[in-house]
């Protein structure tokens, strides 16, 4: 088989913020699937027993992995309303130029909300957490 | 008529038909969870309490059980889905590529089945 160029080529396009929106996409899906690999990890736990879900409650409380969680909300929150955009898209709609630019600051505002939002809770949620 | 080469019909390399599969897939996954991630956010986050006991009475509740299956085994679906094109775009080298999308494929699996298997012990009552 002869080599296939890369696709797509990060470096020979000229920045323009569609193109970040599309790539952050890909970014936020790839941190969701390690995501769930958390989210099967605690399930296990819990069903390992109250000792089990104790010692992994130890890794999952510690801050770095806090952080984690704060940057998995992120994501969900921009991969979410991306996604949204995307199945707009595949609707044939929204795909002209002007009209995908303002649809990338709209995906941006509205995920930013929901990010806060989200984030708030989960804050909240945390301290309840032992 | 056909619009396939003589050459191309020889070496039996033609379409598989399948073309559409995994795109149509990556969209149906994505419609289905963007419900079933609303709710697992909310659910989660409404907990009142993280300690075993609350936990156990949240994962066993039958809506809840079918629904974190559902949801695990969405995601992982659409998870596969979205990794084997990023894998297909920047793993150069027939080699590579093909231990990397099967390793990920196993992956996958094992994530699902893990998931499935970890919701139904709590649901049926047998985790200690």
């Amino acid at each position: 088989m002869p080599p296939r160029p890369l696709s797509p080529h990060l470096s020979v396009y000229k920045f323009k913020y569609t193109l970040t929106t599309s790539i952050l996409n890909r970014f936020t899906g790839l941190a969701l699937s390690a995501g769930l690999l958390l989210l099967v990890y605690w399930l296990m736990a819990v069903a390992g027993g109250a000792h089990a879900q104790a010692r992994a409650a130890r890794l999952l409380s510690l801050p770095l992995v806090r952080l984690v969680y704060g940057a998995l909300i992120m994501a969900f929150c921009y991969h979410l309303i991306a996604g949204i955009r995307h199945l707009v898209w595949d609707t044939g709609r929204g795909l002209e130029r002007a009209q995908a630019h303002r649809s990338a600051w709209l995906v941006v505002g509205v995920s930013i909300a929901l990010m806060l939002l989200v984030g708030y809770w989960a804050w909240l949620a945390g301290a309840r957490a032992p | 008529m056909s619009l396939r080469s003589p050459l191309g019909r020889v070496l039996g390399a033609g379409s598989a038909k399948r073309g559409v599969h995994h795109w149509w897939m990556q969209r149906l996954t994505s419609v289905a969870l963007v419900p079933l991630s609303i709710w697992f956010v909310v659910s989660l986050l409404s907990l009142p309490s993280f300690d075993h006991a609350t936990v156990v009475a949240w994962m066993a509740g039958s809506w809840t059980a079918l629904l974190l299956i559902l949801l695990v085994l969405t995601c992982a679906w659409h998870s596969q889905l979205g990794v084997r094109v990023v894998v297909e775009d920047y793993v150069q080298g027939a080699g590579a590529r093909t231990v990397t999308l099967v390793s990920l494929m196993f992956a996958h699996t094992l994530i699902a089945a893990a998931g499935v298997f970890a919701v139904l012990k709590v649901a049926f009552g047998a985790a200690p």
